[in-house]
């Protein structure tokens, strides 16, 4: 008899005003007896719907059935078989648009907790399980991976099961792309991302750093190094600004350097020597994830207002319902409706306030939202010390511009295939590099999809 | 080894430095060659072979010493492609630089990353002048070096505080139809700036048809300012705050012509006279009071490393 609860077994969590004064992780995971009570809630529908909504296939009511009966490890060999990254998907994928979407149970009440029972799978493999060394047959093959974010970590597990040789170049000193750089340790600890890197270098794959293509090497020399097809995995690029007054002041930042001096270069660490400012009120521009991300390190790094500056209203915010909800519950105040107007500075050429303009919203525009006016004589100034723009990105010319016959759209992005061919033969391409800024797990499917083309174009190739 | 000197450093977590070390052995980049030029700078060639084939005057590398340093650029000042060498020249001002400088030939440096940036444009010139100042001199040298072997006259100019900072003379000398020092105190060579010289220079008939300044931001600045008038065109090269090199974080981001463009992937050369140089000086003093703040705590973690180098060197 299912579980009929028409909500969640609820997540754990350190207490609000507790975790916003450190970088522990703020959901603390299912313990067994949990995980078992929410696996009981999956109805093991025959057509299932959640499968369709998942890019990489995981089989979940297969995995949730093994919970359910307490065989944790055979769940995550479940698991594991379409999905190399476990850990990271049960913290940051975004399950509400996904596969949880696709839940009979949602039609009631609260879906199955799928996130939440594949992260619990993953960690008790983790904490129980010591992997055994694969032995897998090498089929003599080598294939480049360009960037070791998502995507590139997925393309390589997959082909790296399937025998081929793989590097992956990474340009950064640390493999894992936005995993590390990007997404905060309070959301994903970077020692689980070390897991997962260790468990694909178990698999053979080789992981070198330092390695910028486009610079160090060209795509033309990884192929005549030896490689016979290669996947660009490089990531959506560069920050955006908004070309307003005082966006050079000290202290504003963007998003990207923000985080990354916290979550890569450990800023908030004391035997690190990366500096960061040292913030008392901070206004965080955009309303994404990365937003969210980036107001909930400030108010982490000690800051005592931390604002959203949003120039829609909240029913309109890209970001997840989970990370607006944990921001509020720490104390981050949301300003929406506002938009910046300029950066003001003080002499000293640093940040003295934000002067924004209130908004509205007036009809639909081409993304189908409701488009904000501005107010005419709305302007009015917040105080704050430091400004951290996170209103997207563009992306990198590095490798577009060092690859002859590589097409790209008028914005830059990769063209790439629903096979992720690119107008390069041998060469794929996937993840944000492709769709501009997008989640984790799109890139993980575009990852995996690649990785298949990549298995046929070399088969077929002889 | 100068691993040993951050254990005290390390708060909490404690690491396996030893473990650490050995696993990212083969990552590492060797210093072969070591030379101090004067009492602050410090010439090194590390072992990079994939950057050495690679490199172009006017780009740069990023280090990192080890796993609690920061991402650092440094300009490269030579390459020997066959030797796989990549040579870099700095000013031990910060704390990586100073760390870095306490290094010696057989350590390794943890992470080196490049060539970044783009190369300096030496096409199409007959008529140079390649201003550097102090240990700009250093990055100067490569431009004029390249210029000198594409075919172009080459005048240089070198300019220091004083007699005892002069560096790379006789390279400079090498690669240049005329080098002319100067000092702030006519110590050596002449006596006066980089500017006045210039301007000397232009004065007295020379038609340059680029002028490339490389060196302390206000003399770049200066340096522009003297070429405006003639309408020269003025290369100069900026030394912003990075942390990727790639183009990722936007922190190198630096006003030319009224636009944001980023020193990384758009630079890191650009034209002098459309560069907000006062910006860029607001912006490289972002951490100076944090970093004078921490100055107590890296002065003693040096005194530390030179006293393990002691003990080391008498037992």
């Amino acid at each position: 008899m299912a579980n009929l609860s028409l909500t969640k077994v609820p997540m754990p969590e350190q207490d609000p005003n507790v975790r916003n004064r450190n970088f522990d992780e703020v959901a603390l995971g299912y313990t067994e007896e949990m995980a078992k009570e929410e696996a009981t809630r999956c109805l093991n529908c025959k057509n299932r719907p959640c499968v369709s909504g998942c890019p990489v296939n995981v089989r979940i009511p297969d995995f949730i059935a093994q919970v359910a009966q307490g065989n944790f490890e055979e769940a995550y060999q479940i698991i594991t078989s379409t999905n190399c990254l476990p850990a990271v998907c049960g913290r940051v994928c975004t399950q509400e648009t996904q596969c949880e979407s696709k839940c009979v149970r949602g039609a009631k009440g609260e879906s199955v907790g799928i996130g939440r029972l594949e992260r619990f799978v993953a960690d008790y493999h983790m904490a129980h399980v010591s992997d055994p060394v694969p032995s897998i047959e090498k089929n003599g093959h080598r294939v480049a991976v360009i960037g070791s974010g998502p995507s590139g970590l997925t393309c390589a597990g997959d082909l790296a099961r399937l025998g081929y040789e793989v590097t992956i170049f990474e340009a950064f000193h640390k493999a894992g792309g936005v995993l590390v750089y990007g997404i905060p340790e309070f959301r994903l600890p970077k020692a689980i991302v070390q897991k997962e890197v260790d468990r694909l270098e178990a698999l053979g794959v080789e992981v070198r750093t330092n390695f910028v293509i486009g610079k160090t090497l060209t795509i033309d020399e990884i192929f005549a190094e030896g490689y016979e097809a290669i996947f660009i995995g490089s990531g959506a690029g560069l920050p955006s600004f908004m070309g307003i007054e005082g966006e050079s002041l000290i202290g504003v930042y963007s998003a990207n350097e923000y985080l990354t001096r916290v979550n890569l270069m450990k800023a908030y660490r004391e035997d690190y020597d990366t500096p960061i400012r040292k913030s008392t009120a901070v206004a965080v521009v955009g309303g994404g994830n990365v937003a969210m991300d980036a107001a909930r390190t400030a108010k982490r790094l000690g800051a005592e207002k931390v604002y959203i500056v949003y120039r829609r209203s909240e029913a309109e915010m890209p970001a997840r319902a989970e990370e607006v909800h944990h921001a509020k519950e720490e104390g981050i105040e949301f300003m929406c409706l506002n938009n910046p107007v300029r950066i003001l500075g003080a002499e000293n050429g640093e940040v003295r306030a934000i002067e924004v303009i209130s908004m509205e919203l007036g009809e639909p525009d081409a993304s189908g939202r409701r488009k904000p006016v501005a107010v005419p004589g709305s302007e009015h100034e917040i105080e704050v010390d430091t400004v951290i723009m996170s209103i997207g990105t563009s992306p990198n010319p590095l490798i577009r511009s060092t690859t002859e016959g590589l097409d790209a759209t008028s914005r830059g992005c990769l063209v790439a295939d629903e096979n992720m061919a690119t107008s390069r033969p041998g060469v794929y391409a996937g993840g944000d590099a492709v769709t501009g800024a997008a989640t984790v797990i799109l890139a993980m499917g575009a990852g995996k999809t690649a990785a298949a083309s990549i298995d046929k174009y070399i088969k077929e190739k002889g | 080894m100068i691993f040993i000197l951050r254990k005290h450093a390390v708060s909490g977590e404690q690491k396996n430095f030893a473990k650490c070390f050995s696993e990212r052995m083969g990552s590492m980049f060797k210093i072969v060659t070591k030379r101090q030029l004067n009492e602050a700078v410090t010439l090194m060639e590390v072992e990079a072979p994939y950057i050495a084939a690679k490199a172009k005057a006017g780009q740069f590398i990023i280090f990192r010493i080890d796993e609690y340093g920061e991402r650092i650029p440094l300009t490269i000042a030579d390459t020997d492609p066959a030797r796989g060498t990549v040579t870099i020249i700095f000013q031990a001002v910060g704390t990586s630089t100073k760390t870095l400088a306490l290094m010696n030939e057989g350590d390794f440096i943890q992470d080196f990353v490049g060539p970044l940036g783009n190369a300096t444009e030496i096409e199409g010139y007959k008529n140079v002048c390649v201003v550097g100042g102090g240990v700009g001199c250093a990055i100067a040298y490569p431009s004029a070096k390249a210029l000198h072997n594409a075919g172009a006259h080459v005048d240089m100019i070198a300019g220091f505080r004083n007699k005892d900072i002069v560096i790379l003379e006789d390279e400079m000398r090498a690669v240049s139809d005329n080098l002319y020092v100067t000092t702030d105190d006519g110590s050596y060579g002449e006596k006066g700036f980089v500017t006045n010289k210039l301007q000397s220079l232009i004065d007295a008939g020379n038609k340059y048809d680029l002028v490339i300044a490389i060196g302390p931001i206000p003399m770049m600045k200066f340096l522009a300012e003297v070429t405006r008038p003639y309408g020269i065109k003025t290369l100069v090269s900026l030394n912003p705050i990075m942390i990727d090199g790639t183009g990722m974080c936007g922190g190198c981001r630096v006003t030319v012509g009224g636009k944001i463009r980023f020193a990384c992937v758009d630079g890191p050369d650009f034209d002098g006279h459309e560069v907000d140089f006062d910006e860029l000086m607001r912006r490289n003093s972002y951490y100076k009071a944090q970093e004078r703040e921490s100055a107590s705590h890296e002065c003693r973690m040096l005194a530390a490393g030179n006293a393990a180098k002691e003990e080391q060197k008498n037992g």
